[in-house]
């Protein structure tokens, strides 16, 4: 896997740490809709973005990966998902 | 079986005879000879037993998978004949037998073959009443060796290697492989599974060994190239890491490309009685009189479907064995030049025939061939049967491409109806296949492959440019496209692992489980020692008849690592996971600690002393931290420090509490949820300076909450930067009513109430090392977290431990806290708590602000708040305490399970019995009995209490007074 911070690396030096979601506000949503946030996930084959982090150097980033045949398309920093993935305003 | 005379390159040293006792007679090999060989030579006519139907069975395919002879040998089960070097004074036994080998009383199965179809199991033994007694027997009755309870405990060692080229097998392919890289300048791992490396070449003379034996020495020479023999790549793991398996280790071989050369596997031809000792695999009889120089018989049948069989009746005259007849299971040879090389030495050739059956004689091996012509319409004409006398089968009729690695490494493999071979498709980047694995059978042709392989695998590593064009492909057909004879009295054996016939193919396809997958499953085809190595592609070919399909349709089963039996000992051996230990490791050995496991750390359980036992050691350090000062290594906790100025309002959101709000020099603890409200880890948060914190997490949780904590920091961008410092820092909790006194004569800070008060934390010398320290409570009494650099941590703590000693000190392990803490009611995250259990349950509320605008689990809870607690962590006392139950028994009320204990433990300074339990909501008011069922049934009361047991009000760790 390509890490945007040390170039390419064995995967086993990579951990996973689950699909990029965006987290609904805490603060509008409802209790049915926090939950599906919280406990449901999509378990079908697509191409995902997914948080990776190379954990000899404890680099967090963003991959796009196809998790039918385990291919990463492409890889990119964290600050290039956090638009997406941007705390709800009601946060200080 | 006989041994043969003297030949040049023989594997035998005639000068060094060996003695071995085989089924409890004395018998004499070899140096240099194989427990198989050795035995073959002594004339017995068979050597081993199947596993299902306890049929005789000798020498196979004698090519590191001839699972019928496997021994008993010194104790060891399981030991394979074909590739252990006999040793002097070894004792060898049949495996599988009821009174030997030779008086085997399981034979009589045979006879009862037709009662046993496969599937029989599954029909006839599903009673839940009488399974056991079935289950008892079947594993006595089906077995291979014997486990040796006894053994020695044998530690094997594992390795790491890494290099640029890996190449698999080293036959022709191979080595020219190895030796393209070599000469590009990469380094290179050359492994083959056999004794010695040269692969096919190593039971053939002439000009092509004597070429490639050049070769190998250039590469054993050169110091870029390591050549391993008796050592099998047994599994192929993510980014090129294969597992290498010698005789002695494990070597994890990281490389950088990898060359498959690893062939092909001769198959058999299926027809009835064609697992009699005497048939077997022609290149298994070359390597056999080639090497060790023992003749297969005197009077020899081969059959084959490819030039192969011919190529190696020639050989096998040449080094003294005539074969009798050659049996083509073909019209037309294709190779005429082939066949008249073998009129030419006198062999009878007999065309268009097919084996309808072996005959057996009286001492069990085959003494005659029924064969009958084949029919231009393509059928047998079973009438004009005409029976062949002989003592050895030799069957030479095609192979299967050794692709199970290549799979394993992602590569994809199509079927050649041309060659009748699976080959590889599409390659991953990085992985390369060469010689007849990759569908070149000639020797120049299996060369150039190899070469074009080793240079583009170097190229791939950076090492020179893949200049090498491919090799053309086979254009002769090695394999026989349907080498299998049906017989109405079946035993026409397709996996000689599992005693597999034609019919019992059959049978799994008519009871439906027909695709490749379902049909091993059912019939168990491929599933024995071999691995299906000389049973798939034929059980592949029953398959394809039946179903009407192609093989390529059909496809071959997923082969999983491992790719060849691995001992357990070689698995079990060390681990290649790293056991820390802190800085003051070497003092608490001195102190005699006994170990226990934490996370990977390894901590002291406690300190055995002057012959106490545990009970004992754990009550004298209890008492000593409760009455006068004790002192524990706290230093596998996880520690973290966090900077910058949002550095508050990151703690503020991955903690319940609060942080930013919290003064300088202060410490406070944290409860860490996760987005369901559950409770994932606890520590304590020091605030060191305006924009700097230092936190702990638990031991188990420190690098998976770290790693937690940088992605959420990644997520959120807040200005601030978090240092993982668990492994630069050692810690150690000095705590007992005596501490602060002592302690006070090491530092320079004011420990006075005043100046340092319960939950503040300072910085300042001790020992003339800079260290922190948080006065916190864990263990209830006044007490002080120290917080050292790792450097200086043998320095503090011998300090602390030899002004201790004077007033009594006595360091403590982990069982003396966990005693310590639950009487103070403090819980242990992932003990105390469970899977689903919030703040609320573990009456942790007071560590949870619900009124800030948000932390990791908010939400959550606000939700969970108004459900309430689906169960409640309660302190229990118990009346008795003679008998004491155990972690994990079971509140039970009326019948119904009410609860759980998570922490018990009998308690001196309470003289009690206490525990801490998840109970049902209904169950958790206080002052209320409730029945605990510990082992055996019996039932014990128990009082819910309030926590904390011990010191309720707090009073021990605010004391006055220095």
């Amino acid at each position: 896997m390509v890490c945007p911070l040390n170039g390419p690396r064995p995967v086993l030096e990579f951990a996973y740490g689950g699909e990029v979601r965006t987290m609904p506000d805490p603060a509008s949503c409802s209790d049915a809709q926090w939950s599906d946030y919280v406990f449901n996930r999509s378990g079908s084959p697509a191409a995902k973005f997914e948080w990776w982090c190379h954990i000899a150097s404890g680099f967090w980033f963003v991959a796009l990966r196809d998790t039918l045949n385990d291919k990463v398309i492409a890889t990119y920093p964290a600050q290039a998902a956090r638009e997406r993935l941007e705390p709800p305003e009601s946060l200080p | 079986m006989h041994r043969l005379q003297e030949l040049p390159g023989e594997w035998i040293d005639r000068s060094v005879a060996l003695k071995f006792h085989f089924e409890g007679r004395e018998y004499s090999g070899f140096a240099g000879d194989t427990i198989s060989s050795a035995l073959a030579a002594t004339g017995l006519p068979y050597l081993g037993r199947s596993f299902k139907y306890h049929r005789p069975r000798s020498i196979f395919s004698f090519a590191d998978h001839d699972s019928n002879l496997m021994f008993q040998v010194d104790g060891v089960p399981n030991v394979r004949g074909d590739v252990t070097p006999l040793r002097e004074g070894m004792q060898v036994t049949a495996i599988n037998t009821f009174g030997g080998l030779y008086n085997d009383k399981a034979r009589i199965l045979d006879r009862f073959s037709a009662f046993l179809p496969v599937g029989f199991y599954y029909k006839a033994f599903h009673s839940k009443r009488l399974f056991p007694r079935w289950e008892r027997m079947f594993r006595r009755l089906t077995g291979l060796g014997t486990v040796t309870l006894s053994s020695p405990r044998a530690l094997t060692p594992k390795r790491y290697g890494f290099c640029d080229v890996l190449v698999i097998g080293a036959g022709p392919s191979g080595i020219c492989a190895a030796h393209e890289a070599v000469q590009a300048g990469a380094r290179v791992v050359l492994v083959d599974e056999g004794l010695r490396a040269g692969g096919s070449l190593t039971a053939v003379d002439g000009e092509e060994r004597r070429s490639m034996s050049a070769l190998l020495q250039a590469l054993v020479r050169s110091p870029r190239c390591d050549v391993r023999t008796a050592t099998v790549a047994s599994g192929y793991y993510a980014d090129h890491w294969v597992a290498l398996t010698d005789a002695q280790r494990m070597t994890k071989m990281r490389a950088k490309a990898v060359v498959f050369a690893t062939g092909v596997i001769e198959q058999p031809a299926v027809f009835r009685n064609n697992d009699l000792p005497g048939v077997m695999m022609a290149s298994g009889a070359r390597r056999l009189v080639a090497r060790y120089r023992v003749a297969p018989g005197r009077k020899i049948i081969l059959l084959t479907g490819n030039v192969e069989g011919y190529e190696a009746a020639v050989e096998l005259h040449a080094h003294g064995v005539p074969v009798a007849a050659i049996v083509d299971l073909r019209a037309d040879s294709g190779d005429e030049l082939a066949v008249q090389a073998c009129t030419k030495l006198g062999v009878q050739i007999v065309k268009a025939h097919v084996p309808v059956q072996a005959i057996r004689g009286f001492d069990a091996r085959v003494q005659a061939l029924d064969i009958a012509p084949l029919q231009a319409s393509g059928g047998v004409n079973r009438d004009a049967t005409r029976r062949l006398d002989c003592d050895a089968v030799l069957m030479s009729v095609g192979w299967a491409a050794a692709t199970q690695l290549l799979t394993q490494a992602g590569a994809t493999t199509a079927f050649s109806p041309l060659l009748q071979q699976f080959l590889p498709d599409e390659l991953p980047a990085g992985i390369f296949a060469a010689g007849r694995l990759n569908g070149v059978f000639d020797f120049n042709s299996r060369c150039a492959d190899g070469r074009r392989a080793g240079g583009a695998a170097a190229a791939y590593c950076g090492y020179g440019e893949s200049r090498l064009a491919p090799v053309a492909r086979s254009t002769r057909v090695p394999s026989h496209p349907f080498a299998i004879v049906d017989h109405d009295s079946a035993k026409n054996f397709v996996d000689f692992d599992e005693d597999l016939q034609v019919k019992d193919l059959q049978h799994a396809v008519q009871e439906g489980f027909d695709s490749s997958e379902l049909m091993k499953r059912y019939s168990t085809v491929g599933m024995g020692p071999s691995q299906g190595k000389h049973s798939a592609m034929n059980a592949l070919r029953v398959l394809s008849r039946e179903r009407g399909m192609s093989i390529g349709q059909l496809g071959l089963t997923t082969a999983r690592p491992l790719y060849h039996p691995v001992p357990l000992k070689i698995l079990a051996g060390r681990s290649f996971s790293v056991e820390r230990r802190t800085p003051v490791d070497a003092q608490h050995a001195a102190l005699g600690a006994v170990w226990m496991p934490a996370g990977n750390w390894r901590r002291p359980e406690y300190y055995a002393v002057g012959g106490a036992t545990r009970l004992q050691s754990i009550a004298a350090e209890v008492s000593t931290v409760r009455h006068r000062v004790g002192l524990i290594d706290v230093g596998t906790l996880g520690k973290i420090e966090i900077y910058g100025p949002q550095a508050g309002e990151f703690l503020d959101r991955v903690y319940a509490g609060s942080f930013s709000t919290m003064r300088i020099g202060m410490t406070r603890y944290g409860l860490m949820l996760d987005e369901a409200g559950v409770i994932i880890d606890d520590g304590v948060v020091a605030r060191l300076s305006s924009e700097m914190y230092y936190f702990t997490t638990t031991t188990g949780g420190s690098a998976t909450v770290f790693r937690e904590l940088l992605r959420l920091n990644a997520l959120w961008g807040l200005d601030c930067q978090l240092v993982n410092v668990t492994g630069h820092r050692a810690a150690f909790n000095f705590a007992g009513p005596a501490c602060r006194a002592i302690l006070q004569t090491l530092t320079d800070i004011d420990l006075s109430e005043a100046a340092f008060p319960f939950l503040a934390n300072r910085v300042g010398q001790i020992g003339g090392v800079e260290s922190r320290f948080l006065r916190v409570g864990f263990v209830g009494e006044l007490g002080y977290e120290i917080h050292v650099p790792a450097g200086g941590a043998v320095a503090v703590w011998n300090a602390l431990y030899a002004a201790g000693v004077a007033h009594g000190l006595r360091v403590f392990g982990v069982e003396a806290q966990r005693l310590l803490r639950l009487e103070k009611g403090h819980l242990i995250v992932g003990q105390d708590t469970d899977g689903l259990t919030d703040p609320f349950e573990a009456n942790a509320q007071w560590a949870v602000n619900m009124g800030k605008p948000f932390f990791v689990g908010q939400r959550s809870l606000r939700i969970l708040q108004r459900r309430g607690p689906r169960q409640m962590l309660v302190g229990l006392e118990f009346a008795d305490s003679a008998r004491m139950a155990k972690e994990s028994h079971l509140l039970i009320e009326q019948g119904d399970i009410a609860g759980r204990i998570t922490s018990i433990a009998r308690s001196a300074v309470l003289n009690k019995v206490i525990a801490l339990a998840l109970v049902t909501p209904q169950r958790a008011a206080a002052s209320s009995d409730v029945q605990v069922r510990i082992e055996g049934g019996e039932m014990l009361t128990a009082r819910i209490v309030p926590t904390p047991f011990y010191d309720p009000k707090n009073q021990r760790q605010r004391v006055e007074g220095a």
